[in-house]
């Protein structure tokens, strides 16, 4: 357990994704089965455990400790699952002189009944250590929070065993905690688990996006050219009576878009882009968003924002794989195959017709409708691919909208730029004429190079107004303020900031140097987009 | 006499009125006893100043020779009259020369700890109890969330990781007398043999405890002259933590930020510091130390200062001891 506890202590507080692989790579070999595989579960949330409430751990702890000091000691550090691993009194006999494996923890939470639940835990916090302790009331009040994601995870077990990750990802969905048959493959102990459960994901095909000098080499004749749909990338599996929806990355999200997956009445497997709206009314991103990230969804903001799906290539049509023929085939069976779907739920993305790159250039800088972020390129002639090869398939975005703001906050950023001021809030203009002042319409920590960095950083020091923590103010108002262009690729409704707006994909294209604070722009100019 | 009549605070600090002296006085007085070399604690400024030698060494090093008008080194066990008022040092475990005042006159005698802990350090002299009527606690860790952990197996985590990263300096922010010594000396007693580099902030403290017989082993200032940036990768850097923040720190290649501090317990304050490597050492008494020592100690009556006053004060209540707290004011209760 304490294994355990140790890494997950070192995640949360690891910023940089390769430090965090070396500590999931690092703890896969040197922990052994089951404990690893159930750690692994803990991590992509696929490990069940009868939930304790807040509520109940408090209790626990009052049995046990004076209440006045309890409140002291929670006053203090603000979080519950902390406080009270860090209160939980404990005399030496308790330490028990067998540490407890996370199997045998894991074990001894799922085997208890809801009543006896609360007695088990506290024999549990017992018998462990501090961080043990932490580790304990995380798993039993669900999320880890330690800011791995699923994916992450999955990139973890594809570098210990050095395979693909789309080798992980196809077998991901088929597997079950503690993943006994996974980590013995990865080490080279056992044959490739077989996929053997229905409708398991198949790892997609992604594109690169036009550079500088490609288009000049490509004949336009060789190339397909689609909208680009700004929805979720998703494969929809149905087989054998088993319906999934997978994001591009293979998470399972069927359970976010019921209505979808009700209507998956097919055998086959489906590549597309999901949309909230209809077919003949496609809805903005910002409607999408009241879809996205819940685990379940009402009825009422089901028939608000019914969810479809715009297909735009097809994997496999009953037993026929078809990722072997080329796009042009697979349009053909798939032009066919969307026919005999419900209209509703699932259309075809359309093929736009154009003669030569100039002419898609002009369709590209003016799409007919704001949900369209650019055009793609499918080479007839390509297989379905997984990964992203460089050749057949390219996006080539609409350019990113700007928008000039001054410099707000700055805060320290981590590794490399520890002692450097690299992550910035910055705001626009907002208020009448005479009384204006900023507000914060977002945050961006790239887009700069190494030189503008150390500019910036020394703006920062010089103008700092007041300091928190790790953040500092920085003088900006009408007379004196940093300008910093900033590209964003579009913007959303948000409840949460105070400018009721926020930027998607934001980072620093230009520093201003030479324009006035007071000639940034100002929130009108931002609303404005959103209402277009 | 009554208690507060042989000690009470004023605004200069801690003073005795029959001895006429002050304890680490934060303003320049006539008389100072002070217990340890820490900046807050031991000014400079003072006409007369009564400390262990150590502590007297310390002082010199940080303010400069003339740092008081006369001093007298005192010994540890040896008892001193000072007005008629008798004077005992006594070790507190804190740091290099740190010492707890035992103050007796007509029958009562307090001790002032100063700062301490009941941890065991290499590079100073172990925490004695001494028993007295009543006890000055400090209280930097005054909540029974602080439980610190072996510092041996807070230096095997900093050892595990510079194996796990071995391209990356592992910078260890410590404060500059006592701390940095201590995980300097505790990375030798883990056999950590390759040279560890310092800040220069650190390097007249390390000398003196080298000095005074406390083995650091191979110091190299962590100067660019010294090499370029990846001859640091992989080697544990010690520095104050002030200067990780600073534009200093920029000579080192995508370095890994630990902090040596009780403070660290506490994931948040990690998390705000941008340390990733959080190490829980403390010079200071933990939550668990602090109750046992007040037990050892026998005092019917424990007076309470900087830190977290309330809670010890409220633990007191419980088991049946007089408490209250003392307020002293210009500690750095931050300290650690």
């Amino acid at each position: 357990m304490n294994r355990f506890a140790e890494l997950l202590d070192r995640l949360v507080l690891t910023p940089s994704r390769n430090g965090k692989l070396t500590l999931l790579t690092d703890y896969f070999r040197s922990v052994e089965d089951p404990d690893r595989g159930l750690a692994l579960a803990a991590i992509t949330g696929d490990l069940t455990i009868a939930a304790v409430k807040p509520a109940m751990l408090r209790a626990l702890v009052m049995e046990r400790m004076d209440p006045v000091l309890f409140g002291y000691s929670y006053d203090y550090v603000g979080d519950l699952a902390e406080t009270v691993s860090l209160v939980w009194p404990q005399s030496p006999a308790d330490i028990a002189n067998h540490e407890p494996t996370l199997a045998e923890v894991v074990a001894k939470l799922q085997a208890a009944s809801r009543s006896d639940g609360p007695k088990v835990l506290a024999r549990l916090l017992d018998g462990a250590s501090i961080s043990a302790r932490f580790a304990i009331i995380k798993l039993v009040t669900g999320g880890l929070r330690i800011g791995v994601s699923a994916r992450l995870a999955k990139q973890s077990l594809a570098d210990f065993g050095k395979v693909d990750i789309a080798e992980i990802e196809e077998l991901w969905h088929g597997l079950t905690p503690p993943y006994a048959g996974l980590f013995a493959w990865l080490e080279g102990k056992a044959e490739k688990p077989e996929r053997t459960a229905l409708a398991l994901f198949r790892p997609v095909m992604l594109s690169n996006p036009v550079g500088d000098g490609d288009l000049e080499k490509l004949d336009p004749a060789d190339y397909a050219a689609e909208w680009k749909w700004d929805g979720i990338r998703v494969q929809a599996v149905s087989e054998g009576g088993i319906r999934r929806l997978y994001s591009r990355t293979g998470d399972d999200v069927s359970g976010a878009f019921p209505d979808l997956a009700e209507a998956m009445d097919f055998s086959g497997t489906l590549d597309g882009e999901l949309l909230v709206g209809d077919p003949q009314a496609t809805g903005t991103f910002s409607d999408l968003q009241q879809r996205l990230n819940r685990k379940s969804v009402a009825p009422k903001i089901q028939q608000q924002y019914p969810a479809f799906m715009r297909c735009y290539d097809v994997l496999q049509i009953g037993d026929e794989d078809s990722r072997a023929f080329s796009f042009r085939e697979r349009r053909g069976r798939l032009e066919a195959f969307v026919r005999t779907l419900d209209p509703s739920r699932f259309d075809l993305s359309p093929l736009v017709e154009f003669e030569d790159w100039q002419a898609l250039e002009e369709l590209r800088r003016k799409p007919l409708h704001p949900v369209i972020e650019g055009v793609m390129l499918k080479r007839w002639d390509s297989p379905y691919l997984t990964g992203r090869p460089k050749g057949p398939w390219f996006k080539w975005k609409r350019d990113p909208h700007t928008v000039d703001a001054v410099l707000m906050y700055a805060q320290r950023g981590h590794g490399k730029r520890s002692s450097f001021y690299s992550d910035y809030t910055f705001g626009v203009w907002s208020g009448p004429e005479g009384s204006e002042e900023l507000v914060p319409v977002g945050k961006a920590y790239f887009g700069f190079t190494d030189e503008e960095l150390r500019q910036i950083d020394k703006y920062v020091r010089d103008n700092t107004v007041e300091r928190f923590g790790p953040v500092r103010s920085v003088r900006a108002d009408r007379r004196q303020g940093l300008v910093l262009e900033v590209a964003f690729e579009g913007l959303n409704r948000s409840t949460r900031h105070k400018s009721g707006v926020a930027m998607r994909f934001p980072r620093i294209s230009r520093l201003r140097w030479d324009k006035p604070a007071a000639e940034a722009d100002r929130i009108e100019t931002l609303q404005a987009l959103l209402d277009g | 006499m009554r208690a507060s009549d042989l000690l009470h605070p004023r605004p200069e600090g801690l003073y005795c009125p029959p001895g006429d002296f002050f304890i680490d006085p934060v303003r320049p007085v006539n008389r100072a006893l002070i217990t340890h070399g820490h900046s807050d604690h031991a000014r400079s400024g003072h006409r007369f100043v009564l400390a262990t030698r150590q502590t007297l060494d310390i002082m010199e090093l940080r303010h400069g020779v003339g740092y008081a008008g006369a001093t007298q080194a005192a010994a540890l066990g040896e008892t001193i009259a000072v007005n008629g008022v008798s004077i005992t040092f006594h070790p507190a475990g804190h740091v290099l020369g740190s010492a707890q005042i035992a103050v007796e006159h007509q029958g009562t005698r307090i001790v002032a700890s100063g700062d301490y802990k009941r941890q065991g350090d290499a590079t100073c002299e172990p925490f004695e109890p001494v028993k007295c009527d009543v006890f000055i606690t400090e209280a930097t860790f005054g909540l029974p969330v602080f439980r610190h952990p072996p510092d041996t197996v807070e230096i095997a985590r900093l050892l595990k990781s510079t194996a796990q990263f071995p391209e990356r300096a592992h910078l260890v922010g410590a404060y500059a007398l006592g701390k940095a010594q201590r995980v300097m000396r505790l990375l030798r007693d883990a056999g950590h043999d390759r040279p560890i580099y310092i800040h220069g902030a650190l390097a007249k403290l390390s000398d003196y405890y080298q000095s005074q017989g406390i083995d650091l082993g191979t110091l190299e200032p962590a100067t660019v002259e010294s090499g370029g940036k990846a001859d640091f990768s992989g080697a544990i850097v010690v520095g104050p933590p002030s200067a990780f923040a600073d534009r200093w720190a920029r000579r080192f290649l995508d370095p890994i930020s630990s902090f040596a501090s009780g403070w660290m317990r506490i994931r948040q304050r990690a998390k705000q510091g941008g340390v990733e490597l959080p190490l829980i050492i403390s010079d200071h008494a933990d939550w668990d130390e602090l109750t046992a020592t007040i037990k050892e100690t026998g005092a019917g009556e424990i007076w309470v200062t900087h830190g977290r006053e309330e809670a010890l004060v409220r633990w007191c209540e419980l088991e049946g001891i007089a408490a209250r707290p003392l307020h002293l004011v210009g500690y750095e209760d931050e300290g650690d």
